[in-house]
């Protein structure tokens, strides 16, 4: 029995192993510690543009960690100590010329668990466009709100009640909320950790699709449990282990053919 | 494979299940007596919990009660009718006690020696002319006529007419004269004493006389004070709060400021009293018995309790909050601003009117910085000497006369019953900005 059949992969054109894409962010020997503790040791790892990378591997193993140092919420984290040079469009996110704010505003995060404002909906995802003067008057802000609900497939739930908390939707749509609050920032890179881990199959079928739909536009980095779900959105998919980056492929090229064995022992679902 | 694996996949044996059904553990006798054991227990502790808030409730209701029973005929005065004739010259020269004592003196024509007329003289109180010339100033078409006045009885004519003397004691234990009462007895007989709501308590400052002594100073006194400690403890309070707990790096100096915080709060007022007088009004030199002095010792004391709550209510703020809005590229300021303060309002609010309550209640500090003075003014500024109500409650309780008594409950009743406004304030605040989310 093959892997592929396992997964029931969708063989799809743009999974096949492509002409080299430009790296939207680099990591070179990337290092993390949280006091004495080493979570990262050494990661290197490209983010190709319009592309979506997931990152799977065992709990624990540091995914979140990588995560959090590619927009540098890492640093309000106390002892929290990372080495090594990330970049961002060359530009070293942890050099002088980038501001965490900046940087943070052009990378983007959607959290594990739904962490909607306890504000209104519509203040939810006016809030970003606001602090950083992205529309111009209240027709403008209201016309942003709208689109990245759309996109975020929640508008029609919540058209009728933009006024109602965030905090009042159901779990799914609470993410779904979190994520349009995301995009409506108009980050050039959004970080996802496990968006789908309190969601139920159509909810999470619906954000598999909006993934895949904002690939056009945005680099999408994915943490994920779910092979499935991996093999189903990402393009390329690299797989952490105690604090190392195994292996990072083609996602067709991992699932079907990994090099490491602890790869295969872990999509295969032997441990982890 | 490696080693990882070998030891993911080295599985624990299964522990031994018990067999379900009827031979099960949770059906048999000994966990049916467990059980009975368990809910024993809980309805003891229940009962317990129950009875603990019957006796606080007890103890509460007794302690007002019993307050309350003392301090309500405080707010009664008694008066005493009188038909005063005013004669011009004796207003030209601003002589109103005779007219009040001939008018008095009218009505029991039978008594004509000077003691017993002295007797007479003291049923009145000697703010009454004052009270006469006030009127006088009020509608000076009175000079020349006769006119019915109501007139402040003198506090012991007061007690009596509100039955604190006991009439069945011989004259020497009652502590009142049986010819005082015998003639308080005529005035009451012929109409001419009647009582009224006690509007000097509220409006008048401090006075030896007890009849015309008010706790209005005082409250004044209270207000000036805490609007120092107000304006004072909660903006720098809370702005400590946010920094330690939202901006400054956990370290050795923190945390060493965080243990001298909690070490401050719980240091004996009155120690922030001495540092008052060293400080404030030795190096300083400012105004003894001031509300401000005072307010800026209460902000001392308070300092700790609205520091403390504030950061306790700001790490009740959930991180994924802050993340949230980091995560959009809030600035670390706004990510406070607009969504942790917020937050953290209903918290910090309750924690500063803690405070505010404490201060408004605390005397030994006030003692050390001479505002337990005799002041009988009312304050009209911040450095004006002034007393606040709690010192009053407790300088009224140590004077002999019998009307401080109740005047000493009814200013205790008045400081709770502001107390009460202020947490009810707390309250109200708390439903409006939790409503907001
Ligand atoms: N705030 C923290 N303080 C201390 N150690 C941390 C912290 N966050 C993570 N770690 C440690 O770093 C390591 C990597 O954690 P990380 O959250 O990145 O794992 P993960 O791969 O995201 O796991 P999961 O799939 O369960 O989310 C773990 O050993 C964890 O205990
Ligand atoms: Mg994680």
């Amino acid at each position: 029995m093959s892997i592929r059949s396992q997964l029931k992969l969708r063989p799809r054109a743009d999974q096949r192993p492509a002409a080299p894409v430009a790296a939207k962010m680099v990591a070179r020997g990337v290092r993390v510690s949280y006091g004495a503790k080493p979570a990262l040791k050494g990661i290197d790892l490209d983010i190709q543009e319009n592309r979506v990378l997931a990152l799977i591997g065992p709990s624990g193993c540091g995914k979140s960690t990588f995560l959090r140092c590619l927009n540098r919420m890492n640093d309000t984290i106390e002892g929290c100590r990372v080495e090594g040079r990330i970049t961002l469009d060359g530009e070293d996110v942890y050099g002088r010329t980038i501001d965490p704010v900046q940087l943070r505003a052009r990378v983007g995060m959607v959290f594990q668990k739904p962490n909607p404002f306890p504000k209104s909906i519509y203040d939810n995802v006016a809030y970003g466009p606001r602090i950083h003067g992205l529309a111009s008057g209240r027709d403008e802000l209201d016309e942003v709100v709208q689109t990245s609900l759309k996109r975020a497939g929640l508008w029609a739930e919540v058209r009728e009640r933009l006024r109602e908390p965030g905090t009042s939707l159901s779990g799914g749509q609470q993410q779904r909320l979190c994520i349009a609050r995301a995009i409506a920032v108009s980050p050039e890179v959004i970080l996802m950790d496990e968006p789908c881990s309190a969601l139920d199959p159509i909810a999470t079928a619906h954000i598999e699709e909006l993934i895949d739909e904002l690939r056009a536009n945005y680099t999408i980095v994915i943490v994920t449990h779910n092979m499935q779900q991996a093999a189903r959105v990402s393009q390329r998919t690299a797989f952490f282990h105690l604090g190392e980056m195994v292996e990072c492929d083609d996602t067709e090229e991992i699932f079907t053919n990994p090099r490491d064995e602890r790869t295969q022992g872990y999509i295969t679902g032997r441990y982890g | 494979m490696t080693d990882l694996i070998e030891r993911e996949t080295a599985a624990v044996p299964p522990a031994p299940v018990r067999a379900a059904g009827p031979r099960s553990h949770y059906k048999g006798e000994a966990f049916a007596r467990r059980l009975r054991a368990r809910h024993a227990a809980e309805r003891r502790f229940r009962r317990a919990g129950a009875a603990a808030v019957a006796v606080a409730a007890l103890m509460l209701v007794l302690l007002i009660g019993s307050i309350a029973a003392r301090g309500a005929s405080a707010f009664w005065e008694t008066r005493i009718r009188l038909e005063v004739a005013l004669d011009p010259a004796e207003v030209a020269s601003g002589n109103y006690t005779a007219p009040l004592r001939r008018a008095l003196h009218a009505q029991f024509p039978q008594v004509t020696d000077r003691a017993g007329r002295r007797v007479l003289n003291d049923l009145l109180s000697s703010g009454a002319p004052y009270e006469l010339e006030a009127m006088v100033a009020r509608d000076p078409a009175m000079v020349g006529t006769v006119r019915t006045v109501w007139v402040r009885a003198d506090d012991e004519i007061d007690q009596l007419a509100k039955g604190h003397y006991r009439r069945d004691l011989p004259e020497g234990e009652r502590g009142l004269s049986d010819a005082k009462v015998a003639a308080a007895d005529a005035l009451a007989a012929a109409g001419a004493l009647a009582q009224g709501f006690n509007t000097t308590l509220f409006t008048a400052g401090d006075s030896r006389e007890p009849e015309q002594a008010g706790m209005g100073g005082a409250i004044v006194g209270s207000l000036l004070t805490l609007l120092v400690t107000m304006l004072l403890s909660v903006p720098v309070g809370i702005a400590a709060a946010v920094y330690l707990e939202e901006f400054a790096p956990k370290n050795r100096w923190t945390g060493l400021i965080e243990v001298n915080i909690n070490n401050l709060a719980a240091v004996p007022s009155i120690i922030f009293g001495l540092l008052g007088l060293a400080v404030f009004l030795g190096f300083f030199g400012l105004p003894r018995s001031a509300p401000l002095v005072g307010g800026l010792v209460m902000a001392l004391m308070t300092l700790p309790v609205i520091i403390i709550a504030a950061r306790a209510a700001l790490r009740a703020v959930p991180p994924s909050i802050r993340d949230a809005a980091l995560a959009i590229g809030a600035s670390p300021l706004q990510t406070v601003l607009h969504h942790v303060l917020p937050l953290a309002l209903p918290g910090i609010l309750t924690g500063t009117i803690i405070g505010m309550a404490r201060a408004l209640g605390e005397t030994a500090p006030l003692l050390m910085i001479g505002m337990v003075a005799f002041i009988v003014d009312i304050p009209h500024g911040l450095t004006d000497s002034a007393t606040v109500l709690p010192v009053q409650i407790y300088m009224w309780a140590d004077s002999p006369e019998r009307a401080f008594t109740e005047r000493t409950s009814a200013a205790i009743l008045v400081l709770l019953g502001f107390l009460v406004l202020l947490n009810g304030v707390a309250v109200i605040l708390r439903r409006i900005f939790e409503r907001r989310w």
